[in-house]
């Protein structure tokens, strides 16, 4: 059979054509970000030990606040991701907009484990219970399924431009669905008053309190923002070879 | 003939990331019978597929008579008939429930009468009221055939229509499509019978690795080197 | 024919189409039935109700039966089409897809609709509980709607993978959380009057509303490859 002689044309608008190769390692945006996160952490974690001062009612335990909040906002931030990406990859159709979904729903679901986790352990000591169904909480635990939904249904369908559309809509849906779920939740906890993790938004916090917060929040955006690049690029890569495979056995 | 009914650009179509169809340029006019050869996984039944509006291209362009339909589906549907490997019938409906569900899809004027005159023709009058499920497949083959046609459509769509045909079968086919030509019609059928293809058909497309490779009209051609040329292509 | 008129008489085509093929093969209805009256039943094994508490009780026994029955009937229409040789034979033809989705919305509403009917009663014989019956009815619809607005787009986008079953239930139950909040409060309140209870009603109906919305604009974009 005749060999074909011209490169089988690569389907579909992909990065390939367009983005030079970095000549491995990090790309320099991801280096600066690399660079400053790591920097932020470092200053969050001395700020946040050693520079915060130890408050009056809760004690020690409070310091996990710095870790919770940051955490917290982190999930809501990548589901906010989430949702732009997917409706600009429904309007567009360009996978690239995919690999941001995908990149940005691992992170979102592991930093929303993370703060169900320190707000579970900072709970404890102050309530004597491991969970509430506070408002709050509750979301933040309803916002973990819905990635890791997204996820596995990601996962079952595939790397097609079919899953790609279903995980878009999931995630535009499940984006206008949180704000109705925590103030159905908050009624319905209205009903019954519970306990409340006090966390920041108290006018009372004093100015050192405040500025370990914005330190360690600007830290894990950093953060978050890094491993969004390296996310990307691994799904990038990942669809390439994938790609690259089935043209070769094709 | 002002231009072609059905031009095809560059059509590129991949399933997740494998590519099937790399890159189809095609014309066809009114009255033409075209006949889709290619070994199998080659894309036949991916580009019958895509112009019977049930896949989007992922490349090039698809124009119905000067339109680009690929903004415009829907356009692209009412105008095609296509009669796949299945049905496409509804098992628990009777012959005619389901003729008559699809002309309301279609918009076709009183569909039960059409429906009815469609199927004496194809000699299944008796069984209108029948449930599907309980037709053989030779029989349903004929229905599907009486769907495809109902909306008088102007590109028929065939996907191997002559697998496991009788005789009669096979004779309905080819007055199917010799009236669809004669009415001014197109259509495009994919087969593996070359005598089929010879017969039935105004011009042969050979269809490889994606892209349309040959292409001469079925009079000119000599059947017995064609014959092998195209075994070879197709090992 | 009007543009509008033509898309509702295909609403309606396909919606009658799937009544007809249902109520000839009445495994999916009845399945449901008994489904949602053996969770009723075993509720009741399982809060071992004593008169007082079943106010707090039988509203959420009725809603969670109500749910899972939902989720039963759900997989119903979009599975049969996949199954069968696939909603390729809708859209093949030129229908709305927005016509689609609302056909079967109708349907999943109907058919879940016709399983709360029988439920009811029976809910309220067993757990001996007075329902002012009149004021049900609105609850019972707009909490249905919203569980089949989500679940019918739901089901389409798990319809063609294999693990479809296990998957709508883990994507609709985080979303559905305010119908089921709002219901179980607004059945509640129905039983015993509460005051300053929020308006659930109208919450539910703006969820209706928001995502039956979305669920038309999005469904084109999932069946369609």
């Amino acid at each position: 059979m005749a060999v074909v002689n011209q490169p089988p044309g690569v389907v579909g608008r992909t990065a390939a054509n367009q983005q030079p190769r970095p000549k491995g390692g990090l790309s320099p945006v991801a280096l600066v970000l690399g660079g400053l996160s790591c920097v932020g952490i470092l200053v969050s974690i001395w700020a946040i030990f050693l520079y915060a001062p130890r408050e009056a009612t809760q004690g020690e335990p409070q310091r996990i606040f710095y870790f919770h909040v940051p955490t917290a906002w982190l999930a809501m931030l990548a589901y906010g991701v989430l949702a732009v990406a997917s409706i600009i990859y429904l309007i567009k159709g360009d996978e690239r907009w995919d690999w941001i979904a995908r990149a940005t729903a691992e992170l979102g679901a592991v930093f929303t484990t993370l703060a169900l986790i320190t707000g579970s352990l900072w709970g404890k000591p102050i309530w004597g219970t491991w969970w509430v169904w506070d408002a709050r909480l509750t979301t933040t635990l309803i916002l973990w399924f819905l990635y890791i939904g997204y996820l596995m249904l990601r996962n079952t369908l595939g790397r097609t431009p079919t899953s790609a559309r279903a995980g878009a809509v999931l995630g535009i849906i499940g984006f206008v669905d949180v704000p109705i779920i925590y103030l159905s939740v908050n009624w319905w906890r209205t009903l019954h008053p519970q306990a409340v993790l006090p966390v920041g938004g108290e006018p009372q916090l004093p100015p050192s309190m405040l500025l370990t917060l914005m330190i360690s929040l600007a830290a894990f955006t950093l953060l978050y923002a890094f491993l969004m690049t390296q996310l990307y690029q691994l799904e990038r890569l990942q669809t390439l070879t994938l790609r690259l495979r089935a043209l070769i056995e094709g | 003939m002002s231009g072609p009914y059905l031009e095809l650009r560059g059509l590129k179509k991949s399933f997740g990331l494998k590519p099937i169809l790399r890159g189809v340029d095609l014309d066809i006019q009114r009255g033409e019978r075209v006949a889709l050869l290619g070994a199998n996984g080659t894309g036949k039944t991916t580009l019958l597929r895509l112009l019977a509006g049930l896949l989007k291209p992922d490349g090039g362009t698809i124009c119905l008579e000067g339109v680009d339909v690929r903004r415009e589906q829907q356009h692209l549907r009412r105008q095609v008939g296509f009669v796949g490997h299945q049905p496409y019938l509804y098992t628990e409906l009777s012959v005619l429930e389901n003729l008559v569900f699809f002309g309301h899809l279609y918009g076709v004027k009183q569909s039960e009468a059409q429906a009815m005159k469609l199927l004496e023709q194809v000699g299944l009058g008796q069984r209108a009221r029948e449930r599907v499920g309980v037709l053989s497949r030779g029989q349903l083959q004929r229905v599907a055939l009486v769907r495809a046609l109902l909306h008088s459509p102007d590109l028929l769509l065939f996907d191997e229509p002559d697998t496991g045909l009788d005789d009669a079968g096979v004779a309905l086919l080819e007055k199917t499509l010799q009236t669809q030509a004669a009415q001014n019609g197109v259509v495009l059928f994919t087969t593996h019978q070359l005598e089929h293809a010879f017969a039935f058909s105004d011009r042969m497309v050979v269809l490889h690795q994606g892209r349309i490779v040959f292409q001469y009209a079925s009079a000119a051609l000599n059947m017995e080197s064609f014959r092998r040329a195209y075994q070879k292509v197709v090992q | 024919m009007s543009e509008l008129a033509l898309f509702f008489e295909q609403v309606w085509a396909i919606l009658w189409k799937d009544l007809r093929s249902e109520f000839r093969n009445r495994q999916m209805l009845i399945g449901m039935g008994m489904f949602a009256l053996l969770v009723l039943i075993i509720f009741n094994f399982a809060f071992d109700l004593r008169v007082d508490n079943k106010a707090a009780v039988a509203p959420g026994a009725l809603w969670v039966a109500f749910v899972f029955a939902s989720l039963l009937g759900l997989g119903r229409t979009i599975a049969a089409e996949r199954e069968q040789g696939s909603l390729d034979r809708l859209l093949l033809s030129p229908v709305s897809r927005k016509a689609i989705y609302l056909a079967k919305l109708l349907g999943n509403v109907l058919f879940i609709g016709i399983v709360e009917l029988v439920a009811v009663p029976v809910f309220a014989i067993l757990f001996d509980v007075p329902l002012a019956t009149g004021l049900l009815i609105p609850i019972v619809l707009l909490g249905t709607l919203g569980i089949a607005a989500v679940g019918t787009l739901f089901s389409a986008l798990t319809a063609s993978s294999q693990t479809r079953e296990m998957l709508l239930p883990i994507l609709i139950f985080p979303l559905i959380v305010p119908i089921v909040i709002g219901a179980v409060r607004a059945t509640g309140s129905l039983m015993i009057a509460v005051s300053n209870e929020p308006p659930w009603l109208g919450l539910i109906a703006a969820f209706d509303v928001i995502f039956l919305s979305i669920s038309l604009l999005t469904f084109e974009y999932i069946v369609d490859e």
